[in-house]
């Protein structure tokens, strides 16, 4: 049995040299944060390093969760993971069901052509757009909004306004992209459904409410379930490149406060912000799992 | 009956026309501001800075282009960017590869393991700091390996990459190789990549938008401004708001160079999208084959 593996192993000597690489990349570069992670429990001190700094416990995630910070950061990246959730969910289906019935192939190839775009469009560039469109002076929403008096309006000095831009824009940014999978689910629905569906009457209306919306909704649900085990995952370099000192107080997550504390701020503390990103790491990971486990339960395909 | 076939056939075109006009409302929603980005690059700076600009291009001028490639930091943050596209989606094309094509194999011994090395790091992370201290440890802060390295594999593209392989390549013809005496290896580049066009195509595109879009690694890895890529330096730019006088060159009064500074940014706009909006038509048709496939479960 032992001779037989290491023949075996022999033969494929070539697959374990091309994996090589690849799994050094990943040691390196994935595990080795993970163990370097352990400086949120330290008082991190650059001269003695990430072994030899002194451990603190649970310190620095202590002075977390008393500051005043705390609350704020949790709470915005929660209604803007949960606006996001919701908002972008509805259209792809919809975008998608409605091009399913274009017979016209021009009108539909470019209506896909179009939507799938501004996916493309860099981060930078799309906040440069919405600065553009939204200048209280040059920008066309305000030339707009001067007609009917109401403005000149900054929004993007607004708190209130912040979390809509963003959210909304993500919608305008990925609609078409994301749509391309239902899509892709509604060509593989049987079309003897429809057949007989239409030899009994059935309008388009009831085709795509008893034949196309079932036969996406597994997909649907696949993608919302693992949407939301990425509930603590903002869309962090969006919001930094949107955020200004005027906005913080509804576009501040924990993930622009850790950049913030442990790169930017005068005072660098590493630790600090190490212990804030691995909090939201460990949320994330116990989000996954119990969205896994209840996807399980619901008779989903799990995802792994 | 027949009156009910009517009715029917009545709501269908109620439901056509219905579908038609949202649809194209959707289109304009989307075409519409990327229009007016490239109108507004090609009008006169005046007409931007007074809002008359509303579809087409008013009193056409490349007075924003010109303004775009006089700029040196511009012109060399292109270069960077290009290069850091090219050589980063080079890296990542032979790393998934790599990567995927073991895994994908069933004789691969220890390769459930492997997975779940893999995969796990897609839902844990160390986070931001400890990933910048090994950046600053292996010494390459301020160097084109910290563009390059710290992102040369993408575990989501590894699983998509690895399903293909095990969908298509059908397992009789890794038996018939093998009793050629074909070794794994020359499988893989005689065979298995031949066959593998549309998921490479569509892998290196999304690679590609990465490297092209990435701006963060940029922000907190590279100091020296010579090694800022495009991205960078239009966030300078557009978010910041930072333009140098230098750039607005010929422009005299201040209402000129405010002018001339909004023209710029539009300039800039289509300057930066415009590359990836001309390569995406020519790989849009595989999309839906590779977004099926990163769908399944690996």
């Amino acid at each position: 049995m032992k001779l037989k593996t290491l023949k075996e192993l022999r033969k494929g000597w070539q697959l374990y040299a091309l994996f090589l690489l690849p799994l050094l990349y990943i040691i390196i570069f994935k595990y080795v944060p993970m163990y370097g992670a352990q400086i949120a429990f330290k008082e991190f001190n650059v001269t003695k390093g990430i072994t030899g700094s002194p451990w603190v416990g649970f310190g620095q995630f202590e002075r977390f969760f008393r500051s005043h910070e705390f609350w704020r950061l949790l709470k915005n990246t929660l209604s803007i993971s949960f606006y996001t959730l919701l908002a972008s969910f509805p259209f792809p289906i919809a975008l998608a069901l409605g091009l399913n019935y274009v017979r016209n192939r021009r009108f539909k190839n470019t209506v896909q052509m179009v939507t799938y775009a501004p996916y493309f469009i860099s981060l930078v560039v799309l906040v440069g757009l919405l600065l553009q469109f939204l200048d209280p002076r040059t920008g066309m929403i305000n030339t707009v909004l001067g007609w009917t008096g109401l403005g000149p309006y900054h929004f993007m000095a607004k708190a209130s306004w912040f979390q809509s831009i963003y959210v909304w824009s993500n919608v305008w940014q990925n609609t078409g992209f994301s749509c391309i999978i239902y899509l892709a689910a509604l060509s593989g629905i049987d079309p003897a459904l429809h057949e007989a569906a239409v030899m009994d009457g059935a309008t388009k209306v009831q085709r795509m409410r008893h034949i196309d919306l079932p036969g996406i909704m597994p997909i649907a649900v696949i993608l919302l379930i693992l949407n939301t085990g990425q509930m603590m995952e903002t869309g962090f370099e969006k919001i930094l490149l949107m955020q200004n000192s005027l906005n913080l107080r509804s576009s501040e997550v924990i993930d622009t406060y850790v950049y913030k504390v442990g790169l930017v701020s005068q005072a660098m503390n590493f630790s600090y912000a190490t212990a804030i990103g691995l909090f939201k790491s460990v949320i994330g990971f116990i989000l996954l799992l119990v969205v896994n486990q209840t996807a399980k339960k619901l008779k989903q395909e799990s995802l792994w | 009956m027949k009156p009910s076939i009517m009715k029917e056939a009545g709501a269908d075109r109620w439901f056509t026309l219905l579908n038609y006009a949202v649809l194209s409302i959707i289109l304009i929603v989307v075409l519409y501001p990327l229009i007016f980005v490239v109108s507004a690059s090609f009008s006169s700076s005046t007409a931007v800075l007074s809002g008359r600009v509303w579809l087409w291009p008013v009193e056409p001028t490349l007075e924003g282009y010109r303004a775009v490639f006089k700029n040196a930091m511009v012109v060399k943050g292109f270069l960077n960017t290009m290069f850091y596209t090219v050589a980063g989606t080079g890296i990542n094309l032979v790393f998934s590869v790599m990567a995927a094509y073991p895994l994908s194999r069933k004789d691969f011994r220890g390769r459930n393991g492997f997975m779940l090395l893999f995969v796990f790091t897609m839902m844990f992370s160390g986070g931001l700091i400890p990933s910048y201290l090994l950046v600053k440890d292996l010494g390459m802060i301020d160097t084109v390996w910290a563009m390059l390295l710290p992102a040369a594999l993408s575990v989501w593209n590894v699983i998509i990459m690895r399903t293909y392989f095990q969908t298509t390549i059908p397992d009789e013809l890794l038996e018939a190789s093998q009793l050629d005496g074909c070794s794994d290896l020359r499988f893989l580049l005689r065979i298995v990549l031949p066959l593998s066009g549309p998921i490479l195509a569509v892998i290196a595109l999304f690679y590609a938008v990465g490297h092209w879009n990435q701006y963060f690694n940029a922000m907190i890895y590279l100091k020296r401004a010579e090694l800022y890529p495009l991205q960078l330096v239009l966030r300078d730019i557009l978010v910041q708001n930072e333009v140098n006088i230098d750039m607005l060159g010929d422009a005299k009064t201040a209402a000129a160079r405010q002018g001339l500074r909004e023209l710029l940014k539009y300039s800039l706009i289509v300057v930066t999208s415009f590359p990836l909006l001309v390569v995406y038509p020519f790989v849009q048709k595989f999309f839906v084959k590779g977004v099926m496939i990163g769908s399944l479960k690996g």
